[in-house]
């Protein structure tokens, strides 16, 4: 079965060498003249005001936060539903413990209000 | 047939490798087109019909057109982030694909050799990781270029991707209990039409887990970042979103990458849910590699060109689904789209997971197998999916833009 690795290594450099011939193909054969108005951030045509890197909201961070708690739990989820069936009655209610502290792990969040966006 | 081993295997491999990925790319290019001849029709107007006959011709123009555009790096722009985005953005999109099954075994005088470029003992967990790569891209792109716009759909692509991974990863979870394996050509096996014997259904997995491929359709839709969940690149919003700042190849290696994402989750669609491969209705390309190396079934080349037929029809069909989701459904709101991830999809989910392990569960003890136990479950699921579009009803969760202004005003008027 390791030898089935050999397949992902190859793959993996065509996709690495089709990226890299990409960027040198169009870096050798495109035009370069680049001026001080072209090499300004985009902003609708008007001089760019201020700094893009400012504050934003911690939404974003909050969703990043509870995505790392639910996709791990995700992860759990697939050992478990491989042998779900050898585990028999063991298996489920184990398994429904574990959702329901996830479901209140979601409950929570979503009464604090980490889940609202306006 | 004994699977084909040593140099010969290696050689299998490399020839296997550059056979499919030049087709996938072929596929891309055509997908492109076809993206573009579609939304003509859906418009009622013709697409593209200038460039060679029926403007097939015009995928060879742009392609030729990205490389010979110049190259504008802005001077704020992180140089080596935004190098290194395009990469992110095409390269995990191009490898997906190594794990999929694409047909019946092949015979050849060297040895048995698998239609698939890696048989991984953890494809279903290889496709779930590199899937998630791609997210790593948008990011990068929207930090790096250094411009309001690209930084804004940098964040919406970052919190839409990562929301939808979550309901993508567990709408799949259904699948592995039935599978009870993550090998994908064992997904595969499992489906075949009217297989019987041990650990087979003999029918597709869409039928006993309907529901489940409800959520991996949308999922994979929003995953994509397309239509109705394009909100990283809305161009009415945000310009172009995240490669905004983006010209020449880099942008292409973006859109490239879109499209091998299209017809990956197209793939993808069809391996888990849709029987890859197989052939409805027909017994003769029942081939199944057990683990121990024997083969059920009898392989043959024309099979194996039947089956990747197969396999490319489901494929195309499905890309031509998602093309006229694209140009039938307007876009979601930011709040509605992420509703719909973390409130209806995450505890639906959940719910389901649960309802299905009940249910395999008692399937189990009452011994019922094969058909039958895929029967039951399409009972189930049917049911489910009923209750499950009256809650999505316009009004209860996901709320309209109307409904929601109707409210507000209601409570101003007390």
């Amino acid at each position: 079965m390791k030898q089935a690795y050999v397949g992902v290594a190859i793959l993996f450099l065509v996709g690495l060498l089709t990226s890299g011939m990409f960027l040198l193909l169009s870096h050798l054969a495109s035009a370069y003249r680049p001026t001080k108005v072209k090499a300004m951030p985009y902003e609708s045509g008007i001089n760019p005001l201020g700094d893009t890197r400012e504050r934003y909201s911690v939404k974003f961070y909050i969703v990043a936060m509870l995505f790392i708690v639910f996709d791990i739990e995700t992860i759990f989820f697939i050992p478990w539903a491989v042998i779900f069936r050898d585990l028999g009655l063991f298996g489920l209610i184990e398994m429904f413990i574990f959702i329901f502290v996830l479901g209140v792990g979601l409950a929570y969040a979503w009464k604090k209000g980490a889940l609202e966006w306006d | 047939m004994e699977a084909i081993s040593g140099t010969a295997f290696v050689v299998a491999t490399i020839v296997k490798t550059l056979v499919f990925f030049v087709i996938l790319l072929l596929g891309v290019a055509l997908t492109t087109y076809m993206e573009r001849k579609v939304a003509g029709f859906m418009q009622d107007r013709s697409g593209p019909n200038r460039v060679g006959p029926l403007g097939i011709l015009q995928v060879m123009a742009d392609g030729l057109k990205f490389i010979l555009k110049e190259e504008v790096t802005p001077e704020a722009a992180h140089k080596r982030f935004f190098l290194l985005a395009p990469v992110l953005a095409l390269f995990p999109a191009t490898v997906l694909f190594g794990v999929i099954p694409l047909g019946s075994p092949l015979p050849t005088p060297w040895g048995r050799v698998d239609m698939i470029v890696a048989d991984v003992p953890i494809g279903f967990l290889y496709v779930l990781g590199i899937a998630s790569l791609a997210v790593y891209g948008v990011v990068m792109a929207g930090w790096s270029s250094n411009s309001k716009y690209s930084f804004l759909g940098g964040l919406r692509g970052s919190a839409q991707m990562i929301s939808y991974e979550i309901g993508l990863a567990m709408s799949l979870v259904p699948v592995l209990m039935l599978a009870g394996n993550v090998e994908m050509p064992v997904l595969v096996s499992m489906q075949q039409s009217f297989a019987a014997g041990p650990g087979t259904y003999g029918v597709w997995f869409i039928f006993p887990l309907l529901l489940s491929g409800f959520f991996f359709l949308v999922s994979g839709l929003a995953e994509t970042n397309r239509v109705p969940f394009d909100l990283p690149e809305a161009e009415a919003e945000i310009v172009g979103g995240y490669h905004t700042e983006y010209s020449s190849m880099k942008f292409g290696m973006f859109f490239l990458g879109e499209y091998f994402h299209l017809i990956t989750t197209g793939a993808l669609i069809s391996v888990f849910f849709l029987g890859g491969w197989d052939i409805p209705f027909w017994r003769g390309d029942n081939i199944r590699v057990l683990a121990d190396g024997t083969v059920i079934g009898d392989p043959a080349w024309w099979k194996t060109l039947l089956t990747m037929g197969a396999f490319t029809v489901k494929t195309t069909l499905l890309v031509v689904f998602f093309m006229f989701i694209r140009w039938t459904i307007p876009r979601f709101r930011y709040d509605q789209l992420m509703d719909l991830g973390w409130k209806v999809f995450l505890p639906a989910l959940m719910l389901y997971i649960m309802l299905t392990a009940v249910a395999v569960f008692v399937l189990d003890r009452a011994q019922i197998v094969g058909p039958a136990f895929a029967g039951a479950l399409f009972g189930l699921n049917l049911l489910l999916m009923l209750i499950f579009l009256y809650l999505l009803d316009r009004g209860r969760l996901v709320r309209g833009a109307t409904a929601k202004t109707r409210a507000a005003t209601a409570t101003e008027g007390d």
